[in-house]
């Protein structure tokens, strides 16, 4: 794990771009406000989880303090602290979800992919978390997987779901904007 | 009867995500109107007079908050939408942005424009990145098309509109905390006052408006504030969203006139269809995990026998005592199988996640909650824990920094008061609790 | 100038005054309790709730009374406004709630905290809080940390008030710890466990209401009732020079800025003054400095004694 602070990285340029543009959604001297979808941004191109060296550059692309950076970072949910998998499963566990059989659906998952919530397979490919409500009350059960919903869950659709990741079939998007989503 | 729709007329015409379509239908003639033939006073005079209120759960004459909105010379103004959708049982924000994202450009028009802003964000919760795509899509056509930009129609009027995804914490739904993060902060809400209509974003004057009630703006500016208003009963006007879910046979995104009765609500196939698997309804918490729950007899009827409307009067008919809130319309319905005391737990442990952990009484008092909850739940209750949560509940409420203090409080106070029997049973039966579960179908309360 | 009304007690304050200063301004036990105000920090206040006050009358031109408790140290007077603080029981209700709020995670190690005396939640604790715990849950802990050669932070006993973080803002450039984390996880930190370094970062010390920030080069010497504080100030190029020090016999075993009856700085000093100048010929010394006595280190009957005569403490 690369928590060196010193190392500086280097972004895409197709990421500078989009950060230029974002920038320029705020007034002068209010780029702090860009930080957010920065940080998405980052996080993408830096494997799925923000390092020091990766906040400490967007601090810097920002003009403000790292701290602020880790202010910011430590306090969203959608930030990843620690390295994750190539697909991060997010199961919604809140009430609406729970009543649809939330709380099974997480143990079949623990369950097939061998690992408890919170970790990673030891491939690399599958992290499992639990998340609070995403606004899919009506579609439940339900889990994000990068830009995706996936509603509605059952065991044989997640059976589904895994083999089609192993696969390389599953499509989990990306907050570029060029890359528009086919929904 | 069948509902008047007014935001979702359209919302089955195959292709209404797109510009064509959407303008086919009839789509941005608000912005015509408003821009051509009236004032921004007489855009806030003509919302004042449809009696719009809040769709974001608080219910606030969104006429009056326009009216409030300090214009001293020279400082820009700013309108925020509020799509940080994330209350329990919450999805029509969603559902409005992902089928008909013009709906909402219109509306931010027209309502931009009332309130003389230059530039308009709309903050998104990050969640829903792929709705960021859509909106920047729809922005980027009505750029296009002359709706956005500089001097709109010829008018003199110029609106820059953006997109700002949040990333992750639902107290960004509260107004001041949404400010700081679409300042590139953390969501801590702000001390008030000073209130966002004097000092908002970046300390300029800002008003914060729900996805619903903006694009409630677009057919109240077309078909004029009496027309709106003509719907509803009494001081509820209009058309309302109610998401519906739970054990349920239809959840969805319904659009109903306010006045619907409940009954008709839950049991219409119009609407829910009715419980699921032919089970007994036991009780709904009617406007978002935040508001009271109530149990079947006190939503369908008040205390006083009366049958309860999907209003914001009739729901807080009663107040606390037998009432609730219409609060954001989402509609969680239990039936009779459902562990009322795993279902406070379950609500407790999201508004403890969610504490932005400002002030003392919600940092501490919400974590408190749910692990006194969570030992009840998981067999190790004691009988006097449910009156310590009432005694909890009771010190957070009305002592928070914003209303997420009151919000966690609400549905513990509420669900002790009308399902006390079920928390001391619990206490009781710390074995047999423990097998009444959520989705244990086929247990009902009388094996109890 | 507008006047308003605490507890009775009428006094007329400049208009955009707080509740809570017209209250400094009257003094006395009216006076609502601070953990997370602090005058000379812009935007702190707000947050800590212990200074929740009811407004019965909300101004002479609408007298209704304001629907929930506010912060007194938040809240602007109005022109005829009405408050209540320790003549309503509900304000002490809620005040003795949060003072419960504060303690359920805090650690009960007053007897090993170099903050015990001089401790703001335990004076507050002393006043409002009840003798027992109705809390039974596990304790929220987090790992000591180091923050530099001169400062321990000690996050089990912080209380959040932001005061810190506001001092390093406001005083130094470029802060380098903040809040990290949410809810009853937010933590104060560095997040990569940096050193903070810089010549104001001591009076960190002196804001933290709590022993989240001790001065290292003072951990268990000795009790702070037991020391000598006296008004004492050095020729500096760095801050004003103007400190406390505090003694035993003719050692200097800390430094501290001035504080008020409220527990604040009134001038904020440099760490060459505060952590390096501990001997006696560095200071030329005033005289023994006013203890309010809300501290428990009045409780040794120190201010008849140094008041009688200067310097010397024979009590102890």
């Amino acid at each position: 794990m690369n928590n060196n602070p010193h190392p500086s990285i280097e972004f895409s340029l197709e990421m500078m771009a989009e950060v230029e543009r974002i920038k320029g959604q705020f007034p002068e001297g209010k780029q702090k406000s860009a930080l957010l979808r920065v940080l998405h941004l980052a996080q993408e191109e830096a494997g799925g989880w923000l390092n020091i060296p990766v906040m400490n550059q967007v601090a810097k692309m920002l003009g403000i303090q790292p701290i602020e950076v880790y202010e910011v970072a430590t306090f969203y949910t959608m930030y990843n602290l620690e390295p994750v998998g190539k697909y991060v499963l997010e199961v919604c566990h809140t009430g609406p979800c729970a009543i649809e059989g939330a709380e099974r659906i997480i143990g079949y998952l623990e369950q097939k992919l061998g690992i408890g919530v919170g970790h990673t397979t030891p491939d690399g490919m599958f992290s499992l978390k639990t998340v609070e409500c995403m606004g899919a009350c009506g579609y439940a059960p339900m889990m994000q997987v990068g830009e995706f919903y996936h509603e509605k869950l059952s065991e044989e659709k997640i059976d589904r779901f895994i083999e089609d990741c192993k696969a390389g079939k599953v499509n989990v998007g990306s907050w570029k904007i060029d890359k528009l989503a086919i929904n | 009867m069948a509902t008047r729709k007014i935001l979702l007329a359209n919302d089955h015409i195959p292709g209404i995500q797109t510009y064509e379509v959407y303008r086919r239908q009839g789509g941005y003639r608000s912005v015509e109107k408003a821009l051509k033939n009236m004032s921004p006073d007489d855009v806030v005079e003509e919302v004042k007079r449809s009696g719009l209120r809040g769709r974001g759960g608080a219910g606030f004459p969104t006429g009056m908050k326009w009216s409030f909105l300090a214009k001293p010379e020279g400082v820009p103004r700013y309108l925020l939408c509020n799509a940080d959708e994330s209350e329990p049982g919450t999805f029509k924000d969603r559902y409005l942005m992902e089928r008909i994202p013009h709906l909402l450009v219109e509306g931010m028009i027209c309502a931009s424009y009332a309130l003389g802003c230059r530039a308009s964000y709309i903050y998104i919760r990050g969640e829903y990145k792929w709705i960021v795509k859509i909106l920047e899509r729809a922005i980027e056509e009505a750029y296009a098309n002359g709706w956005l930009g500089e001097n709109i129609l010829g008018s003199g009027y110029s609106l820059d509109l953006y997109v700002a995804p949040g990333a992750g914490a639902y107290i960004c739904g509260e107004e001041t905390a949404l400010i700081e993060s679409l300042e590139g902060k953390r969501g801590n809400p702000r001390i008030k006052p000073p209130f966002p209509a004097l000092k908002g974003l970046w300390d300029c004057p800002t008003v914060v408006n729900n996805v619903e009630s903006i694009c409630a703006v677009a057919p109240v500016i077309n078909d004029g504030a009496e027309a709106y208003a003509a719907v509803g009963v009494g001081k509820s006007t209009g058309t309302k969203l109610i998401s519906a879910c739970g054990n349920i046979n239809n959840p969805g995104v319904y659009e109903i006139e306010l006045g619907l009765p409940v009954e008709e609500f839950i049991y219409s196939d119009e609407y829910c269809g009715g419980i699921k698997n032919g089970k007994q309804l036991k009780a709904v918490v009617p406007g978002g995990s935040s508001v009271p729950i109530l149990p079947a007899q006190l939503i369908l009827k008040t205390a006083n026998g009366e049958n309860r409307l999907l209003t914001y009067e009739s729901l807080a008919d009663g107040g606390f005592q037998s009432g609730s809130m219409l609060g954001s319309g989402g509609f969680i319905v239990y039936d009779e199988d459902q562990c009322i005391v795993r279902n406070t737990w379950n609500f407790s442990r999201f508004y403890h996640h969610e504490s932005c952990g400002q002030c003392s009484p919600c940092r501490e008092g919400t974590g408190w909650m749910e692990k006194v909850l969570h030992r009840l739940e998981h067999g190790h209750g004691r009988m006097q824990d449910v009156d310590l949560l009432v005694d909890i509940a009771s010190k957070i409420e009305g002592n928070t920094i914003c209303p997420l203090g009151d919000a966690a409080a609400w549905p513990v106070a509420s669900a002790i008061r009308h399902f006390r029997d079920e928390f001391e049973w619990h206490v009781r039966e710390p074995q047999l609790s423990q097998q009444r579960n959520y989705g244990l179908a086929g247990q009902t309360l009388a094996t109890v | 100038m507008v006047k308003v009304k605490i507890d009775g007690f009428e006094i007329e304050v400049e208009p955009g005054s707080t509740i809570l200063q017209a209250a400094r301004k009257i003094g006395g036990d009216i006076v609502p309790p601070a953990m997370c105000y602090y005058s000379s920090l812009k935007g702190s206040g707000g947050k800590c709730r212990t200074c929740l006050v009811k407004v019965a009358k909300s101004s002479e031109k609408d007298p209704r009374p304001m629907p929930k408790l506010v912060a007194s140290c938040s809240t602007p007077v109005q022109d005829g406004m009405e408050v209540e603080n320790i003549t309503n029981p509900g304000v002490l209700e809620a005040r003795k709630a949060v003072v419960e709020f504060l303690l359920i995670n805090h650690p009960l190690d007053c007897p090993v905290c170099d903050q015990a005396g001089e401790c703001k939640l335990q004076d507050l604790a002393f006043e409002h809080g009840s003798s027992l715990t109705r809390y039974e849950e596990e304790r929220r802990t987090f790992d000591k940390i180091d923050i530099g050669p001169y400062i321990q932070l000690h996050m089990n006993r912080c209380i959040l008030c932001y005061r810190c973080v506001y001092t390093a803002d406001q005083l130094t450039d470029g802060r380098v710890h903040g809040v990290l984390n949410r809810g009853d996880a937010a933590e104060i930190g560095t997040y990569i466990e940096n050193s903070i370094e810089n010549d104001m970062s001591g009076n960190m010390i002196d804001v933290c209401p709590v022993g989240a920030l001790t001065d290292k080069t003072f951990r268990f010497k000795s009790r702070v009732w037991f020391l000598n504080p006296m008004d004492a100030h050095r020729d500096c190029d760095c801050c004003s020079g103007k400190a406390t020090v505090w003694m035993f016999g003719n050692e200097i075993y800390r430094v501290t800025a001035r504080k008020d009856e409220y527990g604040e700085v009134a001038e904020f000093i440099c760490n060459t003054c505060r952590f390096e100048k501990k001997d006696t010929a560095d200071w030329v010394i005033e005289g023994p400095r006013h203890i309010e006595r809300t501290s428990v280190i009045s409780q040794n009957h120190y201010e008849k004694t140094a008041g009688d005569v200067p310097g010397t403490m024979q009590d102890n």
